[in-house]
C-alpha cells in the first residue's frame, strides 16, 4: 500500500501529525480507540465513567500482551502519561492531552483513575490521542530507538519489521492481537508523495492500495475495471478566514483606485455575508472538487456531535450579495486579494481561483495569490492577510474542537483561539463554549455547541466552503473501511468477500 | 580562414554574417517559425479570443472542455479549456509572452553579467580573480532549484522575481565558461601583442578577448534560454514561479500534468508542444549563429 | 601543489561559512518552522514550549552562534521533524542520489560523446542532423513531464518497468545500493534516463562543437599531412582536445545533476536526499537544509578541484600557479 504523506517518526509521542498517528494506530492502541466516524470506542480500556465531576475511572482490558510478550497493565498507562510531556525536541507535543490530568491513581492492575482540576468532559476524547507503550521496553528509549523499530513494541495489530526513513515501513501481522488477527501476514507501507506517481503506481500494479486519490484521477479510476474506490465524508472543513483584527484599513482590500478603505469593511457583517453569498459552493464541489466535497455552512458534517441540522450551506445569491454591498456603502465594490496555500489542501489554489471568479461577478475585483504552505502559514499566523483560504480537521469529531480553536476569542489562559487567525471575537459565542466545556451531560452539551455554532455562522465569523470527502483506491479484490479522520491504516483493509 | 580576405568584393561583417546564416535552410525555417511565435506572443491581446488573465472572463462551468467545444461565452475552444475554464489557445498565446520574456530576459541579463565578470576575472587575475571565482563557487554550490526556491520564497511570486532568481542562478555558468576560455586565449600572442601596443583594457577585453570567447558563450547561452524556460516550468511545478492567475507555458503544463492520467491530455499537451516548438526554434537559430560567429570555423 | 590545495581548503571553509549565514537568513525569511510543524490543535502554551524546544526562542544571531559552536564539534543539529541527527539522515539517503546522478552522467557520456563525435565529423549527414535535433529535444523537455510520460508508457501501458520506488538493495559499507541487483536496476532505469536526458543533449553538443573547432585547426592539418591515419588523428589528437570542455561542463553538471534530482526523485518517489531536501524545505526543517547544503557545497568544491586538476593535466597551457 502507498500513502501520500511522509511518516516522520515511529515514536507515537513525538509529533502530533496525522500520518504518524495512522502508523502509530497500526502498532499501538490507545485506551480509547476511534470508530471510522471518529467516535470513541473501547480500546485498551473496556469501559470508563466519571466517578465524580473531576474523576474519571477506566477499566483496562485483561490478557493483552505487547509484541515482545510483556503483559499490559495500569503501570504502562501511568508510564505513558508520564513520558508524553518529556519527549525531547518535540515540534508538536502530545502534552496537550495530558495537561488537564492533575493526578493518576492506579487502583489495581486493570483499573486506573484520572483526576482533573475542573469537570472535563473531553477526557476520553483526548485519551484517544495517546498510544500506550510498554514501560519495560521504553523506560529509557529515545525517539531514535522507536524509529529503528527497537522500542516500537505496542499492543496493536502490526509489528514493525523494518523502517526505511522516508521510503517504506515493513509490517508483520500480530497474530495474537486482542481484536483479532489482521487479514494479511505482511504489509509494506510505502510513501509516494507525488499524486500522479501514486495513481500510476496503483494502475501499474506496483501497489495494491493508495490514499489521497487526486480528484483529477477520480473520473478515470471510477471507470477502471481493475480498481475500486472507498470513500466517506471527512471531518476537514475548507473555509475562508477574514481579518477581524484591524479597525482601520486591512492590507489587501482597497477601493477601485487602489487607496486603502477605512474602516475595515470586513468588520461589517453585511460585507461578510455578501462575500459568503457570492460563492457558488455547489459549483466548486461539482466542478473543482469533481464531487469529492460536500458544500457546508458549518464546521461539521451531518451526524457529528454538535452538527446543526437546519443550518444548510448558503446558496449562491449574487443579487442579494450586490444589494448587501450597496447597503454597506460599496455600490461599486472594491478590490480584494484572496490568499491561499497551493500545496496543502485538495485543489486549494484552484478553489481560490474559482472564488476569485465568483467574487468578480458580484463586483469585487479579486486577485488570487497562492503560496507554498511554508510561506503562507507564517503570514496567516501573523494576520498579515485580509482574506485567506485554509482548512481545519476536527479531531474527535465534535463541535467543541473547531469552536474553541477557530472562532473563540484568543485567550492564552484558556488555550483558546490558537488558530483564530482573523482574531474573530464574539463574547456570546465564548460564553456558550465556556458552559459547554464543563457540561458533563452530553445532550445538554450538544445543545450548547449547536447554539454557539449557529451564532458564529450567523455572524459570518468565518466563511465555510465545503467538507472534503476522503477517498482511497485499491485493486479489485480488496475492501476498505473508509475513515472520516483521513488515517490510512492497514487493519482497515481486507480481501473482499 | 583565407577565403574571406581573398574576395575582392567589399564585404561588411554584417553582410558576411547574413550570408553565412542563410547557408542553412533549417535555420531560416527556424527563424521564420520563431518570428511567427514572437509575433503571436506580442499580438496576443488582439488575436486571443479571451483574456485568460482576467478572472471575470473565466467560468469554471466551462472547465476541462474538450477541444472544439463551444463554451458559455459563445466562441469555440479550439484547444479545449483547463480546470478554470481558461481557453487553452488564449492561455498558450499569453503564456508564450511570459515564458519568452522570462527565458530571453534572464538569459540575456545573466549572460551580460556573467560574461563581464568572467572576462574581468580572467584578465585581471590575482585577487579579483580569486574573489570572483569563489563567488562563482558559492553560487554554483547552491543547487539552481534550491537558490531559486529560496529567492522566490523571500521575494514572493511574480514574473520579475522569477527573472531575478534566474539571473542570480545562472550568471555563474557564463562567468566560469568565459573565464575558462579567456584564460586560454589570454596567453595567446595576439593579446600580448595588443597589450604591447598599449591598447586600453576595455578595448582588449571587449574587442579582442570577448569575440574569441564567444563560441562557448553562445553554446551556453542557447542552452540557458532553454534551461531558463524549463527551470521556470519546474519552479511552477514545485508551486513557486509565476502567479497561478497568470500562467506561463510551464505553469500550464504543470497544471495539466495532474490531468494526464485521466485522459484530459489537451491541458498539458498543447502548451507542451508550444513550449517545444519555441525552444527548438530558438536553439536551431542559436546553432547556426554559433557556426557563423565562430571565427575558427570560417572557411 | 600543497599550497594550492590548502588555499582551496581555506577558501572552501569561507564559502561554507557564508552559505550557512545565507541559509539561516533564508529560512528566517521564508517562514516560521513552528507554525508548520505544530499540530493545529496546539494552544498558545504548547506553541511556546515547541519554540523553546527547537531553540527558536533565541534571537537569530544567537541561534546562529549556537549552531556554529556545535558545528565545529561536528554536530550539525537534529532534524526538527525526525528528531535524528541531520547528518545521519543525509547519509542514509545519499547513496540513492549518488547512484542516480552518477548513473545519469555515465549514461550521458556513453551515449552523448559517440553521437557528438559522429555529428561533428560528418556535420552534413542526415543522421548527424537527426542527432542534433534530438539533442535539442533532450534539454528542451521539462524533466517532470518526461518522468510522467515514461511512467505512463513503460509502467502503466506496457508494464515493463516498475513505476516508482527503489526496489531491492544490497548493503555495502553500511549503505544500501540499488545498482547491484537486477530489481534495483529496473527501478533505476526510468529515473536515471529522465535525469540523463538533458545531459545527453549537452554531451552531444559539447563534443560536436569541440570536434568541429578542432578539425579545422592547424595541428590536425599537420597531423594529417604527416600521414597519420584519420582514426589516430580523431581518437588521439582531437579527442584529447575536445575532452577539456566536455570534462569541465559535465563535471560542473554532476553537481547540478545531484541537485536537479530533486524533481526526478519526487516524480519517481526515489528516496534520495533530493526528496529529503524538498520535504525539509516544505516544513522548514532548518538543520537538515543547512546540513544538506553544506554537503552539496563540499561536494561541489571537490568537483571543481578535480575539474581544475584535470584541466592542468589535459591542457598544459593552463597552470595551477596562474591563480596566484
Amino acid at each position: 500500500m502507498a500513502v501520500g504523506a511522509p511518516i516522520t517518526s515511529l515514536d507515537p509521542h513525538y509529533h502530533q501529525l496525522s500520518p504518524n498517528n495512522a502508523v502509530a494506530d497500526m502498532i499501538f492502541d490507545a485506551l480509547v480507540n476511534r470508530s471510522p466516524r471518529d467516535q470513541g470506542i473501547p480500546g485498551l480500556a473496556t469501559s470508563w465513567r466519571a466517578v465524580d465531576s473531576t474523576t474519571w475511572e477506566f477499566k483496562l482490558r485483561e490478557g493483552v500482551r505487547f509484541h515482545n510478550g510483556n503483559a499490559f497493565t495500569a503501570d504502562d498507562v501511568a508510564f505513558t502519561l508520564a513520558r508524553v510531556p518529556r519527549v525531547p525536541n518535540s515540534p508538536s507535543s502530545f502534552a496537550l492531552y495530558t495537561r488537564p490530568i492533575t493526578a493518576v491513581e492506579i487502583v489495581d492492575a486493570h483499573t486506573i483513575r484520572f483526576k482533573t482540576a475542573t469537570p472535563y468532559p473531553l477526557l476520553p476524547t483526548d485519551l484517544a490521542n495517546l498510544r500506550i507503550i510498554d514501560k519495560e521496553t521504553a523506560e529509557n528509549a529515545t525517539t531514535e530507538d522507536f524509529n529503528a523499530g527497537r522500542a516500537a513494541q505496542g499492543t496493536g495489530p502490526w509489528r514493525v519489521v523494518e523502517h526505511r526513513n522516508g521510503d517504506r515501513i515493513e509490517f508483520a501481522a500480530n497474530a495474537q492481537y486482542w481484536g483479532g488477527a489482521p487479514a494479511f501476514a505482511r504489509v509494506t507501507y510505502r510513501m509516494i508523495t507525488n499524486d500522479a506517481a501514486r495513481t500510476a503506481a496503483l494502475l501499474a500494479g506496483d501497489v495494491d492500495f493508495i490514499d489521497q486519490v487526486p480528484t483529477a484521477d477520480l473520473a478515470r479510476l471510477r471507470r477502471e475495471q481493475r480498481v475500486v474506490l472507498s470513500e466517506t465524508v471527512g471531518l476537514r472543513i475548507i473555509f475562508l478566514g477574514l481579518d477581524h483584527s484591524r479597525a482601520g484599513a486591512t492590507p489587501f482590500i482597497t477601493d477601485n483606485d487602489g487607496k486603502p478603505i477605512e474602516p475595515n469593511p470586513l468588520r461589517d457583517v453585511r460585507v461578510r455575508r455578501a462575500l459568503s453569498l457570492g460563492i457558488d459552493r455547489a459549483a466548486i464541489a461539482d466542478r473543482v472538487m469533481e464531487g469529492a466535497a460536500t458544500p457546508s455552512g458549518q464546521f461539521l458534517p451531518a451526524g457529528s456531535f454538535g452538527h446543526v441540522p437546519d443550518l444548510a450551506a448558503p446558496r449562491v445569491n449574487a443579487d442579494e450579495a450586490r444589494r448587501l454591498l450597496t447597503e454597506a456603502g460599496f455600490p461599486n465594490g472594491f478590490r480584494i486579494t484572496l490568499h491561499s496555500p497551493n500545496d496543502r489542501y485538495i485543489n486549494d489554489a484552484r478553489i481560490a481561483q474559482a472564488i476569485g471568479q465568483m467574487w468578480t461577478r458580484i463586483g469585487l475585483r479579486t486577485s488570487v495569490e497562492a503560496q507554498t504552505w511554508a510561506t503562507f502559514v507564517g503570514r496567516a499566523a501573523r494576520t498579515e492577510l485580509s482574506a485567506w483560504l485554509i482548512g481545519w480537521g476536527s479531531s474527535g469529531g465534535e463541535a467543541s474542537n473547531p469552536l474553541r480553536n477557530l472562532v473563540a476569542s484568543i485567550s492564552r489562559e484558556k488555550g483558546w483561539g490558537a488558530s483564530n487567525r482573523g482574531h474573530y471575537s464574539n463574547p456570546r459565542v465564548d460564553a456558550l463554549v465556556d458552559r459547554a466545556m464543563v457540561e458533563l451531560d452530553n445532550p445538554r452539551r450538544e445543545t450548547l455547541l449547536r447554539e454557539a455554532t449557529q451564532m458564529a455562522m450567523d455572524d459570518v465569523g468565518i466563511i465555510p466552503l465545503h467538507i472534503q470527502t476522503n477517498i482511497w483506491a485499491m485493486r479489485r479484490g480488496l475492501q476498505h473501511e473508509a475513515r472520516a479522520d483521513e488515517l490510512t491504516r492497514a487493519q482497515d483493509v481486507r480481501p473482499a468477500r | 580562414m583565407s577565403g574571406a580576405t581573398a574576395t575582392v568584393k567589399v564585404e561588411t561583417p554584417l553582410r558576411r554574417f547574413i550570408a553565412g546564416f542563410c547557408e542553412s535552410k533549417v535555420a531560416i525555417g527556424a527563424l521564420v517559425v520563431f518570428l511567427i511565435i514572437l509575433a503571436a506572443a506580442l499580438l496576443a491581446p488582439w488575436i486571443a479570443p479571451q483574456n485568460p488573465y482576467d478572472l471575470a472572463e473565466l467560468d469554471i462551468m466551462d472547465g476541462r472542455m474538450e477541444p472544439g467545444t463551444v463554451g458559455g461565452a459563445g466562441f469555440t475552444y479550439w484547444l479545449g479549456t483547463d480546470d478554470q475554464g481558461r481557453d487553452m489557445l488564449s492561455g498558450i498565446l499569453y503564456g508564450l509572452r511570459i515564458s519568452l520574456a522570462v527565458g530571453a530576459g534572464s538569459a540575456f541579463l545573466a549572460g551580460l553579467l556573467g560574461a563581464s565578470l568572467g572576462l574581468l576575472a580572467a584578465y585581471a587575475g590575482g585577487k579579483t580573480d580569486t574573489l570572483l571565482m569563489r563567488l562563482v563557487d558559492l553560487q554554483l554550490s547552491f543547487p539552481a532549484i534550491l537558490s531559486a526556491l529560496m529567492i522566490l520564497a523571500a521575494l514572493g511570486k511574480g514574473v520579475l522575481n522569477v527573472v531575478i532568481a534566474l539571473i542570480i542562478v545562472e550568471w555563474a555558468y557564463y562567468a566560469r565558461t568565459v573565464r575558462g576560455s579567456a584564460l586560454v586565449e589570454r596567453r595567446r600572442d595576439y593579446i600580448e601583442a595588443a597589450q604591447g601596443l598599449g591598447l586600453p583594457t576595455h578595448r582588449i577585453l571587449f574587442r579582442h578577448l570577448l569575440p574569441n570567447c564567444l563560441p562557448p558563450l553562445i553554446v551556453i547561452g542557447t542552452i540557458q534560454v532553454a534551461r531558463a524556460i524549463a527551470l521556470e516550468a519546474t519552479l511552477s511545478f514545485l508551486g513557486l514561479g509565476v502567479p497561478i492567475t497568470e500562467p506561463s507555458l510551464g505553469l500550464l503544463i504543470a497544471n495539466g500534468y495532474e490531468y494526464m492520467l485521466s485522459g484530459k491530455y489537451w491541458i498539458s499537451f498543447y502548451p507542451g508542444i508550444a513550449l517545444l516548438i519555441t525552444i527548438v526554434s530558438i536553439n536551431l537559430v542559436g546553432d547556426q549563429l554559433r557556426d557563423v560567429l565562430n571565427p575558427r570555423l570560417q572557411k | 601543489m600543497t599550497v594550492f590545495l590548502l588555499r582551496r581548503l581555506f577558501q572552501a571553509s569561507g564559502v561554507v561559512l557564508v552559505m550557512t549565514v545565507l541559509v539561516f537568513l533564508g529560512v528566517f525569511a521564508v517562514g516560521d518552522p513552528v507554525e508548520i510543524l505544530i499540530s493545529p490543535e496546539a494552544d498558545q502554551a504548547e506553541r511556546e514550549r515547541a519554540i523553546q524546544a527547537l531553540g527558536l526562542d533565541l534571537p537569530l544571531w544567537q541561534q546562529y552562534l549556537v549552531f556554529l559552536g556545535k558545528a565545529l564539534q561536528g554536530d550539525l543539529g537534529r532534524s526538527f521533524v525526525f528528531n535524528e541527527p541531520a547528518l545521519t539522515l543525509i547519509f542514509q539517503r545519499m547513496p540513492a542520489t549518488l547512484e542516480l546522478a552518477f548513473g545519469a552522467t555515465f549514461l550521458a557520456l556513453i551515449i552523448g560523446v559517440p553521437l557528438g563525435l559522429y555529428a561533428g565529423l560528418k556535420p552534413n549527414a542526415m543522421p548527424a542532423r537527426a542527432i542534433m535535433a534530438g539533442s535539442i529535444l533532450g534539454f528542451s523537455l521539462p524533466t517532470f513531464w518526461v518522468g510522467l510520460m515514461l511512467i505512463m508508457v513503460f509502467a502503466v501501458q506496457l508494464g515493463w518497468l516498475p513505476s516508482t520506488g527503489r526496489g531491492e538493495t544490497v548493503t555495502i559499507l553500511g549503505m544500501r545500493w540499488s545498482f547491484l541487483t537486477w530489481d534495483g536496476l529496473l527501478h533505476m532505469a526510468m529515473p536515471m534516463f529522465s535525469l540523463s536526458l538533458s545531459r545527453i543533449g549537452l554531451a552531444i553538443r559539447l563534443t560536436r562543437s569541440g570536434v568541429r573547432e578542432n578539425m579545422v585547426m592547424d595541428y590536425v592539418k599537420f597531423a594529417r599531412a604527416k600521414g597519420l591515419s584519420p582514426q589516430r588523428v580523431v581518437f588521439v589528437h582531437v579527442f584529447r582536445n575536445i575532452l577539456i570542455p566536455v570534462v569541465t561542463v559535465m563535471g560542473l553538471e554532476l553537481g547540478s545533476t545531484i541537485a536537479f534530482s530533486v524533481v526526478t526523485e519526487s516524480v519517481f518517489a526515489w528516496p534520495g536526499m533530493g526528496k529529503l531536501i524538498i520535504d525539509s524545505i516544505n516544513v522548514l526543517d532548518r538543520p537538515v537544509i543547512v546540513a544538506y547544503l553544506m554537503m552539496i557545497v563540499l561536494m561541489f568544491i571537490t568537483i571543481n578541484l578535480l575539474v581544475d586538476l584535470s584541466y592542468s593535466v589535459l591542457d598544459p597551457r593552463v597552470r595551477l600557479e596562474s591563480r596566484e
